[in-house]
């Protein structure tokens, strides 16, 4: 099982100092917090796309290659990467360098985006949201396997003979994780490729995301990936940890009653009990965090929100502090207890993909043929290649 | 004979308020009426007041407390509904249009309703007509022809019990028609849902689509034009 966060990179003023903090002093924060995500034994660092302010996170790739960098053994992930206003040539491109920088250290974790005003600024439109996700997801997929790619459909320009370069690393694509929480066609293409399936589990009681990971679960089976036991499922989750519980509201409620999205709106009494948040002592985060895996099922990927609605750095590490003391180490130990040995412990790794493509033996490295100033013409690209044209038309 | 089960919706907040009045006496004709036609009624009220400490995180975050999914329920089990608002600065309170704003688009598709306003004078009389109406027509809802309207005179003018008891009958009549449920039963799919919507009861997915062919690696363009399709190898 692997525990971690995700940020959906909103700056946002602390309620409490009235402090807004620069781009440049929340850019150098979340690289704080991820690093320190490992320090204190967390897996995953996720970060979300965002195209207007007061989100920073426009680029996150680079953000990501950068954490990469810094550390050793945490997995760098989207919350979400958008897959309906990016070209997915670019995010071909895009993700397959990641996964070299990072040495394979890293999965991305689609979503549509529902800032209707951003998709024009694309050249999109927010009423072809699904079908955009749902077609160019389906070009991503074999831009990552297919060394040459022809391909019409009806949102992009057409693409004949393309290479997505660099190849991703090992000619193994990079795991993908579809984000949804009520759209049955996105859980169907997870199912469908045999990908992870992601509930954000944040804003919405329980119930929204339990059919839908169901659902998942038994298309899975269907298209004959495996189990619905070994279904791949991650879920978000926020949290806020203090010593006991009347610190922990005390702390929070300030930011929470001010929080973009859900601020002045429900109570956070309210909200605890009709949604994922738990507020409290680690005993209590950790008893409602267990509660995911009654309802949903055994899981591979817990992430929590902890740096969001103008929470300062000081708290957000602190925050990370108790995660990674008091709270992960007893629901590592809890769940695994309760791991039906049929469902997988962890999503595949970079490794354990490798091995199911290769076995024992070596992986493929695409060495590409010299420029051939197009790339139509001839067979494969690449030196090894099984279709090598041998004669040209002549005059 | 049926059993009916007829939902009340009143937007009054004092108490006692006269919206919740015109409600109750509507209820009281549709009961006796229907019972005189050999039928039995069972009503559920929901008083808005009550859910108004709910209606920030509803209005906001799309969150619905206890009180609006037992409102919610109720109203997706309901064969009609006798709905009243007062009317404030020419216009429905706040609290009922929000409401009916909160629900789901198809949770009331086709269902007999009768409309009721009150208010302090004569002048806001259009308001069920020109305000209401349009809005429960937006709900796909099948409002009965006599709208009910009090203002201060009419609760001493007899006029407004005639009213009552022709509105009243109206709704029976709807409501022994089955209507609601024809049309759940022969062309619900006609209308736009979203998955979870009618209260949490749309359910079905539908396998087939446009889109589920896209979601499984297919293509929205018509194989024939689409060089590329594999669905033509």
């Amino acid at each position: 099982m692997q525990f971690g966060i995700m940020s959906v990179s909103d700056i946002t003023r602390d309620p409490v100092s009235g402090h807004t903090p620069s781009e440049a002093e929340r850019i150098d924060a979340i690289v704080r917090i991820a690093v320190h995500a490992e320090e204190v034994g967390l897996d995953v660092f996720a970060i979300g796309e965002h195209h207007n302010p007061p989100f920073f996170s426009s680029s996150p790739t680079t953000l990501l290659a950068h954490i990469a960098a810094l550390t050793e053994r945490l997995q760098v992930t989207t919350s979400t990467t958008l897959i309906t206003t990016n070209d997915p040539v670019r995010l071909a491109e895009d993700y397959a360098m990641l996964q070299h920088l990072a040495k394979g250290r890293m999965d991305l974790m689609l979503g549509r985006g529902n800032t209707a005003p951003v998709y024009p600024w694309f050249g999109q439109d927010i009423r072809q949201g699904l079908p955009l996700a749902l077609e160019n997801y389906n070009l991503l997929h074999r831009l990552w396997r297919e060394d040459v790619v022809d391909w019409e459909g009806q949102f992009r320009t057409p693409l004949q003979g393309f290479t997505s370069t660099p190849r991703p690393l090992d000619d193994v694509p990079p795991f993908v994780w579809h984000g949804s929480i009520r759209t049955p066609e996105i859980a169907e293409q997870a199912a469908f490729y045999g990908n992870g399936y992601f509930a954000n589990n944040i804003f919405w009681p329980k119930e929204h995301y339990q059919r839908l990971i169901r659902f998942y679960r038994q298309r899975f089976e269907h298209y004959g990936h495996g189990t619905q036991k070994q279904a791949v499922v991650g879920l978000g989750g926020q949290s806020f940890i203090a010593k006991n519980s009347q610190d922990a509201h005390a702390q929070f409620r300030p930011y929470f009653d001010e929080a973009p999205v859900y601020g002045h709106g429900p109570s956070m009494e309210d909200f605890e009990k009709m949604t994922p948040l738990s507020v409290g002592s680690p005993q209590e985060v950790i008893d409602k965090t267990l509660t995911f895996q009654e309802f949903f099922g055994d899981y591979q990927r817990q992430l929590f929100l902890v740096d969001h609605a103008g929470l300062p750095l000081k708290t957000v590490l602190e925050q990370l502090d108790l995660l990674g003391e008091h709270v992960v180490p007893v629901l590592r130990e809890e769940l695994e207890k309760r791991r039906d040995p049929e469902s997988p412990a962890n999503p595949p790794s970079h490794a354990d993909l490798v091995k199911a493509k290769y076995g024992d033996a070596g992986a493929r490295q695409p060495r590409p043929n010299a420029n051939r100033g197009d790339n139509v013409t001839g067979g494969s690209p690449y030196q090894d290649s099984e279709t090598e044209v041998s004669a040209y038309p002549t005059l | 004979m049926t059993d009916f089960r007829l939902v009340i919706v009143s937007a009054g907040v004092s108490d006692p308020s006269s919206t919740r009045l015109l409600a109750d006496r509507a209820t009281q004709r549709v009961s006796s009426l229907a019972e005189k036609r050999g039928h039995t009624v069972t009503t559920t009220v929901i008083d808005l007041r009550e859910l108004l400490p709910e209606l920030p995180a509803a209005m906001s975050s799309q969150l619905l407390g206890p009180r609006f999914t037992r409102a919610v329920d109720a109203l997706v089990r309901a064969d009609g509904l006798v709905v009243a608002s007062p009317v404030y600065k020419a216009g429905l309170s706040g609290l009922f249009t929000s409401f009916f704003q909160v629900i789901d688009n198809d949770l009331l598709i086709g269902k007999p309703v009768i409309l009721g306003a009150t208010a302090g004078t004569a002048r806001h009389a259009l308001v069920v007509d020109e305000e209401m109406r349009a809005l429960f027509a937006y709900l796909r809802t099948l409002p009965v022809p006599t709208s009910l309207f009090a203002s201060t005179e009419d609760w001493t003018d007899k006029a407004l019990g005639a009213r009552i008891e022709r509105a009243g009958r109206e709704l029976v009549l709807l409501m022994e028609s089955g209507f609601a449920r024809a049309v759940r039963d022969e062309s619900w799919d006609s209308y736009q849902h979203s998955y979870g919507s009618a209260g949490g009861t749309e359910l079905d997915i539908d396998l087939s689509s446009d889109m589920m062919r896209l979601a499984t690696g297919g293509s929205l363009r018509d194989s024939d034009d689409d060089p590329f399709d594999p669905r033509r190898a």
